[in-house]
């Protein structure tokens, strides 16, 4: 079980004192963040990807995580999310082909479409096709990442002649990618179809919504051939704020809570934490609701949690790293893991990937051969040939 | 490892029963009331509607079952749920009975020349096509009849948006419907109250008990996803 931070990098004023970060303080306390959350034992960092204020998570995330690999050891450099829609997919390909060459392998990345508006016509794009960019786009992506020569024709993008990526992913493996959605099935399936891993991100929906998207995928994934529906990868996301005791939690997060632009003026802290994944409240807590979310989805290889958020002074993040580090995390991993099957494979790392690949046990996109969705397949194209020659 | 949920076919993401399996002949009657008081003459209109759409419909031996959703009760839900994507169950159980209607009864007082702001935002979470294709019998209710074409010029519009099939009756009921006005001139007195609604009730239930029972799902259970194979995706379809 892999356990990370993730941030939207938004620039938000402590309601307790009326203090606004600058852009660059945010910035440079975002290393902070995630050197510390290295140091805590957290396994993942990964940053968002913003193109409006008031957030100052980097428009190509390769450039905060490319400096982050030189400041830290161990730590996994991830995102959350990449736009796969508005962004060129050869320059995503080049770019973390080459971020993963300076960060040693530890890189992988999850997509997402975006729910900005105004970025999509920024990039010249139209919101309307969000899924199918999504779609082509990776397609492209995975292509490039997989194959020497690529010729590349497609709606979205000017076409490609013998177009070959440079750097070539490291060791010939390219970064795992987990599909990031909240509601579109298209993207589970997506996610099933190439095999790769499925991210939930959780944190404002209701567990019912999260149980069924997490089942849609483990299903298609059985279906594609690439394993086991349980053996298939899952993250998830979630939100703490903790103290030792957790009527202090309450007290000194609720201004926060009660101001913060995606929290506040909606429903009361205690409606939320009791609909969302959001835990106020002791370290043991925030333990017994992590564990519940294995109920949920079955056993699952990351869980991501949003700390840095509503204005909370960077200390205050550091200090919750602190805690989630000494008395969380370690009784986490103990609990999930004796709960784990052992056939239920740990999240990927540059290293497995690399075995797999020398093993010759690439996820086949759409299914190898002997898996039902082949065999569906070819029963289709036997009768499309039968009616064919009937027709004739 | 131990027991995923069956995961079976794609039908078994929250898929729908058939129907409803004790009474296959039922017809579920959604009545949405946007009436602010309590009592409420939306509410008290909604009610007569949904009576005389249910006289109708098991005359026809078609068993109505007939949900009622106060928007009052639901107020505060609504607006938390129009600045927060979280729902509180209340308001989801709510937007998953009328996604499942075979029938909609949707009544709102006269505000400021059309709906009330409640009801509008009601309908603002359901999602476009949950709706698609029922019938919709709509009601409204306003100080005087000089009001009564605001369920053409507001109401009308909004269940086209929705892709429902509007009844072409509407029933507008004006404070004097509820009674009979002392030395009322006759020129100005419009076909009873009583009337009106058995006769739009009747038009509703005759539309809904000619179409099937639309699928149901077990209560509390999310809407099913639907899924697109991933070649289809490709392909651009």
């Amino acid at each position: 079980m892999q356990f990370g931070v993730f941030t939207i990098g938004d620039i938000t004023t402590d309601p307790t004192n009326g203090t606004t970060p600058t852009e660059h303080q945010r910035i440079k306390d975002t290393v902070r963040i995630a050197q510390h959350a290295e140091q805590a034992g957290f396994e993942v960092f990964a940053t968002g990807q913003h193109h409006n204020p008031p957030f100052v998570a980097p428009g190509n995330p390769p450039t905060l995580l490319a400096f982050l690999a030189a400041q830290t050891q161990k730590l996994i450099l991830s995102t959350a999310t990449t736009l796969i829609t508005t962004m060129d997919p050869v320059r995503l390909a080049e770019d973390y082909s080459y971020l993963q060459h300076l960060a040693e392998g530890r890189v992988d990345l999850t997509m997402g479409r975006g729910n900005t508006g105004p970025v999509y016509p920024w990039f010249g794009k139209d919101i309307r096709q969000g899924i199918p960019l999504a779609v082509e786009n990776y397609h492209l992506l995975h292509r490039l990442w997989h194959e020497e020569n690529v010729d590349w024709q497609g709606r979205f993008r000017t076409p490609l002649q013998d177009f070959t990526l440079t750097p070539r992913p490291l060791d010939g493996v390219a970064p795992f990618v987990w599909h990031g959605s909240i509601r579109s099935a298209e993207i589970a399936e997506q996610a099933a179809y190439y095999g790769d891993g499925f991210f939930h991100n959780n944190i404002f929906w209701n567990k019912e919504h999260v149980i069924q998207m997490v089942q849609l995928y483990r299903q298609r994934y059985e279906y594609y051939g690439h394993g086991k529906a349980h053996h298939a990868y899952v993250a998830l996301g979630g939100q703490a704020f903790m103290r030792k005791n957790s009527q202090d939690a309450v007290n000194e997060f609720r201004p926060y809570f009660d101001n913060a632009p995606v929290y506040g003026h909606g429903p009361s802290l205690e409606q939320f934490t009791r609909m969302t994944p959001l835990t106020v409240g002791s370290p043991q807590q925030v333990i017994e609701r992590t564990l519940s979310f294995r109920d949920w989805v079955g056993d699952y290889q990351r869980q991501m949690f949003l700390i840095d958020h509503a204005g909370l002074p960077t200390d205050v993040v550091l200090e919750q790293i602190d805690l989630f580090g000494e008395e969380v995390l370690p009784v986490l991993r103990k609990e999930f893991a004796a709960l784990k099957p052992a056939d239920v494979p740990e999240a990927p790392t540059h290293e497995f990937l690399v075995a797999r690949h020398e093993r010759g046990e690439d996820p086949v996109p759409g299914g190898a051969e002997g898996s039902q969705a082949w065999k569906d397949a070819q029963e289709r194209a036997e009768k499309a040939q039968a009616s064919e020659k009937a027709g004739a | 490892m131990e027991e995923l949920p069956d995961l079976g076919g794609p039908e078994a993401f929250g898929a729908p029963e058939s129907t409803d399996p004790f009474t296959p002949q039922a017809r579920h009657l959604v009545v949405v009331s946007g009436g602010l008081g309590d009592p409420s003459s939306s509410r008290q209109l909604a009610d007569r509607l949904a009576a005389a759409a249910s006289d109708r419909l098991s005359a026809e031996e078609i068993v109505p079952e007939v949900h009622v959703v106060e928007l009052r009760l639901l107020a505060t839900d609504i607006a938390e749920a129009m600045v927060n994507p979280s729902r509180s169950e209340a308001l989801q159980a709510a937007l998953e009975e009328v996604s499942q209607a075979d029938g909609i009864i949707a009544v709102s007082p006269t505000f400021k020349a059309s709906y009330s702001g409640l009801f509008k935002s009601f309908w603002d979470l359901v999602e476009d096509d949950a709706v698609r294709d029922v019938p919709v019998l709509l009601g409204a209710t306003g100080g005087t009849p000089r009001h009564s074409l605001m369920i053409d010029t507001a109401m009308r519009p909004l269940f086209s948006y929705l892709r429902t099939k509007v009844l072409s009756s509407g029933i507008f009921a004006a404070s004097d419907d509820w009674g009979e006005v002392e030395g009322g001139q006759a020129s100005t007195r419009t076909t009873p109250l009583q009337t009106r609604i058995a006769a739009a009730g009747a038009d509703l239930a005759s539309v809904v008990g000619r179409f099937p029972a639309r699928p149901r799902r077990a209560s509390g259970a999310p809407a099913p996803l639907e899924v697109i194979p991933f070649d289809q995706l490709l392909r651009g379809e």
